[in-house]
């Protein structure tokens, strides 16, 4: 188990973003852990938030247990890096929260991602999910991009935190 | 003027923020995987929908056979 927890990065959005990317992740810590509170301009109740590893969208899987009305399963050629509030969630001031949490990052194997996450909001349209993605790549993860699914941009005052995890 | 998008880069060395012009590549990717994205999205409701109507049509057809709702709900 985890007992040290290090902020690496924290970012508070300003203007609107296409996208967020931490950079330069060190590799000197054992998992990593994200932490972020998401609005985004889709004229929707929710935004899912894909998510890439060094930039790049091969070699990514993930399975998904989700509710909007109902509750379903997928899986896909994707990773979810986790939910934010869309445009038509009201109040304006509500947000997503959601965890993503990647262990042994720096790790010459294949890495995997636990996410959850959903809206500040209880209509029935607001996805909410638990999500296991699989990046299939050897290289250490040196950077995150967290971008819109369906293309719009992040809001102002949205803020994600990445932190680095110690087991000894 | 232009309205090119941009994103947020957080460089962990420093913890410092830089707001960086997309570039025509990367605004590109992000149109194609938003495309990618709707067919999904619509490929996934539809199917939710036509589950959720297969699931009532069963449902109103157990009812018809005298099940009550309690135990078609037992069913689930």
């Amino acid at each position: 188990m985890a007992n040290t927890y290090m902020l690496i990065a924290k970012v508070t959005v300003t203007g609107t973003q296409s996208n967020i990317q931490f950079t330069n992740i060190p590799s000197t810590f054992t998992d990593l852990l994200i932490c972020h509170s998401l609005r985004t301009t889709r004229a929707a109740y929710h935004e899912s938030i894909a998510m890439e590893f060094n930039g790049t969208g091969s070699n990514r899987t993930y399975r998904r247990i989700y509710g909007v009305n109902n509750m379903n399963i997928d899986n896909g050629a994707f990773m979810y890096g986790g939910q934010a509030a869309g445009n038509t969630n009201t109040p304006s001031t509500a947000f997503g929260t959601s965890m993503v949490y990647i262990s042994a990052y720096a790790a010459s194997r294949a890495k995997i991602a636990l996410e959850c996450g959903g809206s500040e909001n209880n209509d029935t349209n607001t996805l909410r999910d638990m999500v296991a993605s699989i990046w299939n790549d050897t290289a250490p993860i040196t950077s995150i991009t967290l971008t819109p699914e369906n293309g719009g941009t992040i809001q102002a005052n949205s803020t994600a935190y990445l932190y680095g995890i110690k087991n000894t | 003027m232009t309205n090119r998008p941009t994103k947020i880069v957080v460089d962990c060395t420093n913890n410092t923020e830089t707001i960086v012009e997309l570039t025509d590549e990367e605004i590109q990717q992000m149109e194609k995987d938003a495309e990618n994205a709707a067919i999904y999205n619509a490929a996934r409701e539809a199917e939710e929908a036509a589950k959720a109507a297969a699931k009532a049509s069963a449902e109103a057809k157990l009812a018809a056979l005298g099940l009550t709702p309690e135990e078609i709900a037992a069913l689930r």
